[in-house]
């Protein structure tokens, strides 16, 4: 399950989250931002090297 | 555009146009695709050059040339500023303007140039890289090249589905906030860093001033203290404290990789080139010139590989670069990581210490030699860099 938010409209497309994916798993075009879910590992590195804060990591929800 | 190119190069920035550049020189036929609308823009960048670095490149021109640098400044955690004479002349430059010049040098030479031509994919023969996918206009294409040049920047993916491991450790990759701001009252020739856990942690705060008194301010943070705070964060506070109603130009986010060179930067088929390769100098985050030294050797390589049909020349590319700069830029990592970890108070010390020294024999060396005083290692390191050349 992918744990990783993209908060919309606030990315700047700067490439830093990219650089330090172990998986690959962003596309990153000219003005638009994807996380991969299949290869994503939840990992959160993008999330600490992105400046603006675009990128969340949310706590899986407890079931039942 | 053709059925088929020697080389392709995959980014338009000035790694990538250098690289196509002397690629085209030898004969080779060339195209570079450019993922974004414009060449040069947006300029995710402070802009801060030697002369002589650029000098080897292109002739200074005042078109792209924004601010003459002869000094650097340094202001302590507590406020006290240092400034020194700087040896070598420097420049601020205007990038959106310079990369497109960089990128003619190429285009005059009969280097093909496409933008908005996104590329997400390389193809392959017997293991071997023989060209790129990519998206144009809405469309998907593919193109075959006897070489291609990754060029695409920090964000480094081209590399990587050749097999090479070019993604960085989240501690390496200094993220970056810079606004270009105007009526910044900065002297127009200094390029000023604060240092400090307040201000920068890890890393320095830049002001670098740009003609009519506007200025590049900015910083970047690696991933370990963007985990607890994000640069954005600690550029609000800054403008807040000194410029509060300063007009914003442009914002932009950005990121340096500021690590060694990768272990492999060549493999059949295909050469990294600038930011792509991880060619930044380390220590000052620097990685124009260095992308472009890295862009002239590897474009001159496969350019020559193409030349003599000898495809496996490429893989000379590693080692040329290591003796031009990859192996400096390994004591420069060294300098990077016992001068980023002072204390404030260490800060503070150096730069009491310095300002005794009369302003004519002041250099950079000297305070480099200052700060590291009970670390003898690492001047030898210093003395390696500053000394010996
Ligand atoms: C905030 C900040 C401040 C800096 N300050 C300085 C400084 O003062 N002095 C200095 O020397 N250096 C500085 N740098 C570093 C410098 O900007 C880079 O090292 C330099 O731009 C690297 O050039 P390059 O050609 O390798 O990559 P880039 O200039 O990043 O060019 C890469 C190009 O590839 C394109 N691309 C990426 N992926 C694809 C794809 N899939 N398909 C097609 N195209 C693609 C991108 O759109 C981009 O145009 C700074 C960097 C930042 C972020
Ligand atoms: S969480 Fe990890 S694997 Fe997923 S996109 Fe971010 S860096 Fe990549
Ligand atoms: S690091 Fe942040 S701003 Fe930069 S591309 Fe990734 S999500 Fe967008």
């Amino acid at each position: 399950m992918l744990l990783i938010e993209v908060i919309p409209n606030k990315c700047d497309f700067c490439g830093c989250c990219v650089g330090v994916c172990p998986e690959d798993a962003i596309e990153l075009k000219e003005a638009e931002i994807k996380i991969i879910e299949d290869l994503c590992t939840n990992c959160s590195k993008c999330v600490w090297a992105c400046p603006i804060e675009v990128l969340k990591f949310n706590k899986p929800q407890k079931k039942g | 555009m053709k059925n088929e190119y020697d080389v392709i190069v995959v980014g338009g920035g000035p790694a990538g146009s250098t690289a196509a550049r002397f690629a085209v020189e030898q004969g080779a036929s060339v195209l570079m695709l450019e993922k974004d609308r414009d060449i040069g823009y947006p300029v995710r960048c402070g802009e801060a050059v030697s002369r002589a670095g650029i000098e080897e490149f292109i002739e200074p021109d005042d078109a792209f040339i924004s601010a003459t640098i002869d000094k650097f400044g340094m202001v302590a955690p507590d406020g006290t500023e240092v400034v020194l004479p700087l040896e070598q002349i420097g420049y601020v430059l205007e990038r959106r303007i310079f990369d497109y010049e960089v990128a003619k040098l190429a285009a005059n030479k009969g280097a093909e140039i496409v933008t908005r031509a996104y590329v997400n994919g390389l193809l392959f023969e017997d293991k071997k890289v023989s060209g790129v996918k990519f998206e144009h206009k809405g469309e998907q294409h593919e193109l075959k090249a006897k070489v291609v040049i990754a060029a695409d920047g920090v964000e480094s993916r081209v590399g990587r589905w050749a097999g090479i491991k070019t993604y960085i450790d989240f501690r390496e990759m200094e993220s970056c906030v810079q606004i270009t701001a105007s009526n910044i009252d900065v002297d127009p020739n200094t390029l000023l860093f604060y240092f400090g856990k307040d201000v920068a942690p890890e890393g320095y705060f830049w002001i670098f001033p740009k003609r009519n008194k506007s200025a590049n301010i900015g910083l970047g943070v690696s991933g370990e203290i963007g985990k607890k705070k994000s640069a954005q964060k600690y550029l609000d506070e800054f403008m807040n404290n000194h410029y509060p109603n300063a007009p914003f130009l442009t914002q932009i986010a950005g990121g340096v990789p500021s690590s060694i060179t990768l272990e492999k930067i060549s493999a059949p088929g295909i050469i990294l080139v600038g930011d792509a390769a991880r060619q930044v100098n380390p220590l000052s985050g620097g990685g124009i010139v260095s992308g472009m030294i890295g862009g002239k050797i590897g474009g001159k390589i496969v350019g020559k590989a193409i030349k003599n049909n000898d495809l496996n020349h490429i893989l000379t590319y590693d080692k040329a670069w290591g003796d031009r700069l990859g192996k400096r830029h390994e004591i420069f990592d060294r300098i990077k990581d016992g001068i980023y970890n002072f204390s404030d108070e260490k800060f503070n010390s150096i730069a009491h210490a310095f300002v005794k020294v009369p302003f004519e024999k002041r250099t950079l060396g000297k305070l480099f030699k200052t700060a590291l005083l009970n670390k003898p290692s690492l001047l030898i390191d210093i003395a390696k860099v500053f000394i010996v050349k």
